[in-house]
């Protein structure tokens, strides 16, 4: 298993942000990280990726122990989010030769790596480029090549298709297909519900809680639903929509947009907010 | 006087050397929920701002309410109602505090306008007290609409209020728009997400400054040209591949947990044509692989209309 959380748990204070929670991933598998905003998605995920500490229970990643091996965590995954990733500044080449250095690669295995990312994304002619100046899409697809250039067990992609056009979207999903199919595994969070159909297996989180998980055919026959959409309907807003509302103000981790207000989540208390630190994390950066 | 609450003709906008309206023209009827439908950076937010007066086209002709958005920015400035696409509220002042102050801008009160707000406002009322910025992302949105609404506009903007927001948020807001729709309201509404495609009378596809297509919802798909297939089976890495290699292939795309195939046989017979691409992917090891016709969705013809995308010119695209 790339992925074993057993129980795991985070509060801020009273409230319990991440709720015991408990799941596997396997090897080369596409798992989908669902949650409505303010569910525990950001906070579970800030967790396995060293950057948060649990109050309780387990987690495993790429077999180092969440609280004691985070640093060594940090080096087995890449980190895509859809606002870090890339440094606007630098052309395309400068990024790439940039994070091949902090993820330790060698000169010869930095040229070598550049040279096959820009062939395989079609951007020999692009490599001198401000990355500022490419397409939304392309620094989409270029900041995911990037997660990828160390080579990690697990890449985490957080929101990465948001706001591309529907083809570039697709492409997307095609390099998350391949990188599958190649044996690394993929744990992604989407708001585009279609999405979650495209993965092999999903988790939706409640309030904390996993409140399902399966196959995406597995939820819909469990939920009588035709489309993920409705089986995430159902779940993530079950009884009255005030109550869910006002326990979710106080969690302001996963508002909209996305990542523009990690800063002020829980962790403005005892810890950094997820922004502030990428810069220490394989597969993310500062915005430029 | 225009009969047509937004008419807008061949209106182009320029940023230095970026050209983010290249001869947009369509209109909008009074009491129409009218939907923009495209990704970042397709001109949404500038052909927005230019309808609500803050911004000033490079050239064209635009009317909304039958007024001239450039020379008459104060006479519709109090008839529309706008709600950007960045969360633009007070995020230190309460719910009530916001609110009250974009009702004082325009010279009335919460309660002279409160049977008008009160489908959203019931909504957020319980958190009146509450920093707007402590909010959850969906409830901001609702505080924005209220905002938006609260001085009795006679047409709505609303530029990408779903995007980032929870699926089951996003289905409340339209659920809002709809009511607000049923009084008579004209709203014309921005959005990436295209299954809110649904929602709208009609839209317009937009992608790098032009617009693709106008018409209803069910209207777009009727017209794409097929035949098109959802595919079933094998390995989606390799089965996309191999589809792709087919000679007759048009479109290969993945489609959650099936691909979409178009056959570059335009007008065929689709059983013939099922017949054949059957016969190729047993061929190339896929014996178990089903195809069953369909009709197309609006990704369907957004992604055909689309012709060379952004993804496969990134040298033009990026000027």
């Amino acid at each position: 298993m790339m992925i074993e959380a057993k129980g795991l748990t985070r509060r801020f204070g009273d409230f319990a942000a991440v709720d015991g929670i408990t799941f596997d991933v396997g090897e080369g598998e596409v798992f989908g990280f669902l949650g409505a905003n303010g569910a525990g998605k950001t906070t579970a995920m800030r967790m396995l990726i060293g950057l948060l500490s649990p109050t309780g229970g387990e987690a495993r990643v790429a077999g180092f122990d969440v609280y004691r091996e985070s640093d060594r965590i940090k080096r087995s995954i890449g980190y895509m989010s859809q606002r870090f990733s890339l440094y606007d500044d630098l052309t395309v080449r400068e990024n790439i030769q940039l994070y091949g250095g902090i993820y330790g690669l060698t000169d010869a295995q930095i040229r070598d790596r550049t040279a096959a990312l820009l062939a395989r994304l079609e951007l020999e002619h692009a490599g001198g480029e401000r990355v500022q100046r490419l397409p939304l899409g392309w620094k989409q697809k270029l900041a995911f090549a990037v997660a990828m250039l160390h080579e990690p067990a697990i890449v985490f992609l957080d929101e990465p298709t948001g706001g591309v056009d529907p083809v570039t979207r697709r492409q997307f999903w095609e390099m998350i297909y391949e990188a599958a199919h190649r044996g690394t595994t993929v744990l992604v969070t989407t708001h585009y519900m279609d999405e979650a159909e495209y993965c092999d297996r999903v988790s939706i989180m409640v309030a904390g809680r996993i409140a399902a998980l399966g196959t995406p055919a597995e939820l819909k026959t469990r939920f009588n639903a035709a489309s993920m959409d409705e089986v995430f309907v159902r779940l993530a807003r079950p009884a009255n929509g005030a109550s869910a509302e006002d326990s979710m103000s106080s969690v302001d981790d996963e508002t909209s947009p996305p990542l523009a207000e990690r800063g002020e989540g829980p962790g403005e208390g005892g810890s950094t907010g997820l922004g502030e630190r990428l810069s220490d994390a394989p597969g993310a950066g500062g915005g430029g | 006087m225009s009969t047509l609450a937004v008419e807008v003709s061949a209106l182009e906008k320029a940023f230095g050397t970026v050209q983010a309206l290249r001869g947009v023209s369509f209109t909008v009827r009074p009491g129409e929920l009218f939907g923009f439908i495209g990704p970042d950076g397709a001109g949404k937010s500038t052909l927005f701002r230019i309808l609500t007066t803050l911004l000033v086209p490079t050239s064209g002709e635009a009317r909304v309410l039958g007024v001239d958005p450039v020379k008459e920015l104060w006479a519709l400035r109090r008839r529309v109602g706008y709600m950007p696409g960045r969360f633009s509220l007070y995020p230190d002042l309460s719910v009530r505090e916001n609110l009250t102050f974009f009702a004082q801008v325009f010279g009335t009160t919460i309660q002279e306008q409160y049977e008008l707000i009160r489908p959203i406002y019931a909504q957020i009322e319980p958190f009146a007290e509450r920093r707007a910025g402590a909010l959850s992302g969906g409830m901001k949105q609702k505080l924005a609409l209220c905002c938006a609404l609260v001085h009795r506009p006679d047409i709505l903007f609303l530029d990408e209020p779903t995007t980032g927001v929870d699926a089951v948020s996003r289905r409340e807001f339209w659920d809002l728009l709809a009511v607000l729709r049923q009084g008579g309201l004209t709203i014309v509404v921005s959005t990436p997400y295209m299954d809110e495609a649904d929602r709208c009378d009609r839209v317009a596809l937009i992608q790098a400054g032009r617009l693709l297509r106008v018409a209803a919802p069910a209207e777009v798909g009727a017209a794409y040209e097929g035949p098109l297939f959802r595919v079933r089976g094998g390995e989606r890495f390799r089965l996309i591949q191999s589809l792709r290699g087919y000679p007759n292939a048009r479109f290969v795309f993945p489609f959650g947990d099936s691909l979409h195939y178009t056959d570059a046989r335009t007008g065929a017979d689709a059983e013939t044509v099922r017949r054949d691409v059957s016969a190729y992917l047993a061929g190339e090891g896929f014996g178990d692989v089903a195809l069953e016709p369909i009709g197309a969705g609006i990704e369907d013809a957004f992604m055909a209309l689309m012709g060379t995308p952004e993804a496969l010119t990134p040298r033009e695209a990026g000027r």
